[in-house]
């Protein structure tokens, strides 16, 4: 249990410039024994719950413990429903009294990303727009985690509807980076990452739409997984930009990602663009560290995105990158340089690309059958002023920028164009792909950066979208886990590596993402916030 | 799952204030908004054809209204429709929808476009769209998309349209008709530019006192077949009778039961006007707010009217592009809105729906499976040898057609059952206001009777008696011949016994019309009939009856 909840600022872990964590790496400045790779949080829960050592409501309680300590310092929920978690942990614990079968996410405290919709708490988007807006219906990806015996602990901060790479355009409050308070989660899925790392909650549900679930595992250093398109229902998950949103899963360790996935993936009739794929059960496939061989990925070909390692990446995360190349090679794999020469213009082509849909998709926020109307005499008075007081700056410089790209005149020349740019961003990667069994990038030019720093310079805060839009761009999964650190804050940043593979081929990533954690040593991914806690 | 939408809507009723049942308001001071009241008359195309308010030569005349400038102008007339499908649910989500039903009893989160909802399409409104766009001898494209429309009402709940904008599923047709003899008659084709699926929006529900507005979403979602016309008509009854004629069509498809006054019909109109022999087109106003056809034909024929008398009086230049409205009651056209350049729709694809893909086996099954269309059964009843006028009244509604269809193909002569059906029949409907499907009468027991009295088994007269018997009541023609001892007597020796018996009974009558008076024999003829009880056949009573009134003289 956490006994000491220290200020960030006192503890003294600091890593020299930047540490790479590799096989033969030394923890710089540890004395006490290598730290054990990350176990799953979900197979221990169940161990516990299954032989009777912890209750569901003793194990629920120690994480809205945790969560009622740190919460003050990262503020990622918006939503927390401590009496439901406890009436459900209770209710558990009188099936396992009564020796019911448990579902696999039995006794799992899951948080949910605000723009997901949950019948029984708040969703708001991260919006005004929708403050204190209570949907009928929760979104597929929750059903079916309920449905499994999960239990929705709260609803995450984000940037409002998505938009943004912070979480700091959230209408209601900045989240703050369990590794150094001072800085960004990262976004737009800022609250779902934060709450894994600082252990707030399990695993979480994020979205991501250029990156707004791998950038914030990346600046959190936790797991986050962009599914193929296709892979996870967006029913229920209130739309940014429709051909590129997915629902995407955090968890503290890649096994624990992997069993979310394959929780929530598989067709819906209720999403038309959801894939009738066949789900393999992920997890089943992942290989204990004792039995790995030598070169557990012989033969495996890695690309690494030379594109992503260009001016503009901080040496340290380019540095911190190389290593994990060369820790998978010392896999076995073999990793080249290779080059995706459309890859800059992914930038552009989503920018354009995911406002226009998004000036689309918000036009249902007018006040009209819910959410925040602002009475006016007449009709377009009702409308201006309901969303203009509704909306944050960064959702109306979309909308603007979507619905001039979108325009009478301008159509060919943007979103058309756009268009093209896409097709040709998916064959250049459908080729690199048939080379390569995964490609590599970092998952952020930067590790995390102070809040406030890129705020009012929206291009610069853009440009940080650039190693991941692309892969939303291609529809394909790309999976993000902590690789190393880069000098900052009291105990270093995390930095994350981006593994994308081939579409709807989300088991091999997570099988090499398994192995590659597993065999990375002397490398703990616990925030400072918490380091003296025990996760149970 | 609907059950689940049902419970699950009623709490975002309880969350919400502002969903107040039965709609949700917003204010509003200026009346500003357009709102559609549907009359409660019911009118269909055969009656208004049957009392033609107007009446106007074939194309090949120059159009005459009022004014007598306008021998020198032709109008050019284009009509966009839009079908409302009958099928079970909505377009895109699995809500039924019932004209009339309270506001907001059929709606879901899909349909009121709540965050996070999506559409799945319902693959009725393909079949149903491939159906008409083969009916309308299209041209239909294997791969179409849908997209969205966007603009911002009250009653459009996502602020976008699924639509289909530059890839419609169907272009490129023709639609014949037979125009009624009254209106000059003749047959016509005219052009079909092409059809598009998409959703209805919801209506709007003024207050009375104009302060508020509510929004009902019932129809929201509801699919709907957009069909556009070349601009190929030239006057009012050509545009009423392309409308008559697309109502039943889809009525012969059961695609829509096309009723214009629920709505599941609109049509709205382009008029513009031209020097005759010009090419180009005048500045187009549209029209809307028909309810009917006579409305659609009305509304035509007095915009025409009021552009040509602009243009004789120099001020051309005042009829601009925009958008009128029907007023029934004043029977003439106003300005709705005037058409600031043109709106942005700022169509782009749907990125929810995937692309709409038809394979040619597809479309062969429904081509294979089509009804027969109205112009069909129209050119067959013909070959029959049938009048255009009876054919125009057999084929307009597709239960009579198929009632005469069954009747002939229980063997009645085609005639005598066109006949019955056009006579008496339509007569008993019109008076007990029922449809043909509503009758007793079925087409076997029609077949039957007319068989009956071309046998000689009974009498015309008693025909008609049992046709009433069996209209109101049902039953068979030998069922009630039997019961009612009907047959006809047709045995000479017992007609003669019935003769002599009124002949014995009438002597002062026999005196006078063997004194001359021979118009008697009607008389005689009544009385032995009557004895009969109607059942002796009339020419051999007659034979008889002749006989034994010039016997002795
Ligand atoms: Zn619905």
């Amino acid at each position: 249990m956490l006994s000491t909840l220290q200020s960030p600022r006192s503890l003294s872990r600091f890593p020299s410039r930047y540490t790479l964590c590799t096989l033969t790496a030394q923890s710089p400045t540890s004395t006490s024994p290598p730290p054990p790779p990350p176990h799953s949080q979900i197979l221990s829960i169940r161990h516990s719950l299954l032989s009777r050592r912890l209750s569901a409501a003793q194990l629920a309680e120690s994480y809205l413990t945790r969560l009622r300590l740190t919460e003050p310092h990262l503020k990622s929920f918006l939503h927390v429903s401590e009496d439901a978690v406890l009436q459900q942990a209770h209710r558990l614990d009188q099936m396992i009294a009564s020796s019911e079968e448990l579902g696999p996410l039995a006794g799992v405290l899951v948080a949910v990303k605000d723009n997901i919709c949950t019948a029984d708490m708040p969703s708001t988007g991260g919006s005004r727009v929708l403050e204190g807006y209570l949907p009928p219906f929760d979104a597929t990806a929750v059903r079916k985690i309920k449905d499994l015996g999960g239990i929705v602990v709260g609803k995450t901060n984000l940037d409002e509807f998505g938009m943004g790479s912070t979480t700091e355009a959230s209408a209601f409050q900045v989240t703050a980076n369990p590794w150094d308070i001072s800085r960004v989660p990262g976004g737009s899925s800022g609250g779902s990452a934060a709450a894994v790392s600082a252990r707030q909650c399990v695993v979480s549900l994020g979205s991501d739409t250029g990156g707004s679930v791998r950038l914030p595992a990346s600046f959190c250093g936790v797991v986050g997984l962009k599914p193929t398109y296709g892979r996870v229902s967006r029913y229920g998950l209130m739309a940014y930009a429709s051909s590129l949103d997915v629902i995407g899963c955090f968890g503290s360790s890649v096994a624990d990602t992997g069993i979310l996935l394959h929780a929530i993936s598989g067709h819906d009739r209720l999403d038309a663009t959801s894939s009738n794929r066949e789900v393999p059960d992920f997890a089943s496939r992942f290989d204990s560290v004792d039995l790995l061989e030598s070169k557990p990925l012989k033969g495996l070909r890695v690309g690494l995105i030379r594109e992503t390692l260009d001016d503009g990446v901080d040496n340290g995360v380019i540095s911190v990158i190389r290593g994990a190349a060369s820790h998978l090679e010392e896999l076995g794999c073999s990793v080249t340089e290779i080059s995706l020469p459309s890859f800059s213009l992914g930038l552009p082509a989503y920018y354009i690309l995911a406002s226009s849909e998004s000036s689309s998709n918000l036009s249902r926020y007018d006040g009209v059958r819910y959410g925040n109307q602002v009475a006016a005499d007449e009709l377009n008075s009702l409308y201006g002023d309901s969303r203009a007081k509704g909306f944050g700056p960064e959702v109306k410089r979309r909308i603007l920028t979507g619905t001039y790209a979108l325009s009478a005149g301008y159509y060919d020349a943007y979103y058309k164009r756009a268009q093209q740019v896409r097709t040709m961003i998916r064959k250049s990667f459908k080729a690199a792909l048939d080379e390569n069994d995964i490609l590599i990038s970092p998952a952020a030019p930067s590790a995390a950066y102070k809040i406030g720093e890129k705020k009012d310079d929206p291009l610069a805060m853009y440009a940080g979208d650039i190693m991941t839009v692309n892969v939303n761009l291609a529809g394909l999964p790309a999976l993000v886990l902590p690789c190393g650190f880069v000098e900052g804050g009291a105990a270093g940043l995390p930095v994350g590596l981006q593994m994308i593979g081939a579409g709807f081929d989300e088991e091999n990533l997570l099988k090499v993402g398994h192995i590659f954690e597993q065999t990375l040593e002397n490398c703990r991914f616990v925030p400072p916030l918490i380091e003296h806690d025990d996760t149970p | 799952m609907s059950s689940m939408m049902a419970s699950t809507f009623l709490r975002s009723i309880q969350n919400h204030p502002l969903m107040l049942y039965p709609a949700a308001l917003f204010i509003r001071k200026k009346v500003v908004l357009y709102c559609t009241m549907k009359s409660t008359e019911s009118q269909t195309a055969t009656q208004e054809k049957q009392n033609p308010r107007i009446k106007v030569p074939p194309r090949t005349q120059t159009i005459t209204t009022t004014n007598n400038v306008s021998k020198d102008y032709e109008a050019v007339i284009g009509i966009e429709t839009h079908v409302q499908l009958n099928t079970l649910t909505k377009a895109f989500c699995s809500c039924p929808y019932n004209y009339g039903s309270p506001p907001n009893t059929s709606v879901c989160p899909i349909c009121m476009g709540l965050p996070g909802a999506l559409p799945v399409l319902n693959s009725k409104v393909i079949e149903y769209a491939v159906k008409v766009g083969l009916a309308l001898n299209c041209k239909l494209s294997l791969n179409s998309k849908f997209d969205r429309k966007q603009y911002f009402y009250p009653d459009l709940p996502k602020g976008y349209q699924i639509s289909q904008f530059d890839v419609p599923i169907a272009t490129g047709g023709y639609l014949d008709l037979d125009l009624p003899m009254e209106f000059g008659g003749g047959h016509w084709k005219f052009g079909i530019t092409r059809v598009h699926m998409e959703e209805d929006a919801g209506k709007l529900l003024h207050s009375e006192s104009g302060s508020y507005s509510q929004v009902d979403l019932n129809r929201a979602g509801v699919p709907l077949l957009e069909i556009v016309s070349e601009p190929d008509m030239r006057t009012g009854i050509e545009a009423a009778e392309y409308a008559a004629e697309l109502q039943r069509l889809v009525r012969y498809l059961g695609v829509s039961n096309g009723n214009m006054q629920e709505g599941s019909l609109r049509c709205d109109v382009n008029v513009s006007i031209r020097p005759i022999g010009q090419s180009q087109f005048g500045t187009k106003v549209e029209i809307k707010n028909l309810n009917s056809f006579s409305s659609v034909s009305r509304a035509i024929d007095f915009e025409i009217s009021r552009q040509v008398q602009l243009h004789s009086q120099e001020k051309g230049d005042q009829i601009i592009q925009e958008t009128r409205l029907w007023e029934e009651g004043a029977q003439k056209t106003v300005t709705m809105r005037k058409k600031e350049g043109l709106a942005d729709y700022r169509y782009f694809p749907e990125p929810d729906l995937p692309g709409v893909i038809l394979t040619k086996e597809y479309v062969d099954a429904i081509r294979d499976s089509l009804p027969e269309a109205p112009e069909m059964k129209r050119r067959r009843y013909e070959k029959m040898g049938l009048s255009m006028q009876d054919v125009l009244f057999l084929a307009n509604d597709i239960n009579v057609a198929q009632f005469f269809d069954a009747t002939i193909a229980k063997g009645a002569d085609v005639k005598l059952a066109t006949n019955w059906i056009m006579g008496d029949i339509a007569a008993y409907m019109k008076n007990e206001k029922l449809t043909i499907n509503e009758i007793k009468l079925v087409p076997r027991e029609l077949a039957e009777l007319i068989a009956s009295i071309k046998g000689g088994t009974i009498s015309g007269k008693i025909g008609k008696e049992i046709l009433f018997e069996l209209l109101a009541k049902g039953g068979t023609v030998k069922g009630l011949i039997k019961e009612k001892d009907l047959v006809q007597i047709v045995d000479p020796v017992e007609i003669e016994k019935m003769v002599e018996k009124v002949l014995a009974e009438n002597p002062q009558q026999l005196e006078q019309y063997r004194g001359g008076k021979t118009k008697l024999q009607g008389y005689f003829a009544g009385q032995v009939m009557k004895v009969s009880k109607g059942k002796a056949n009339p020419g051999l009573l007659n034979k008889i009856l002749l006989e034994k009134l010039n016997a002795k003289s």
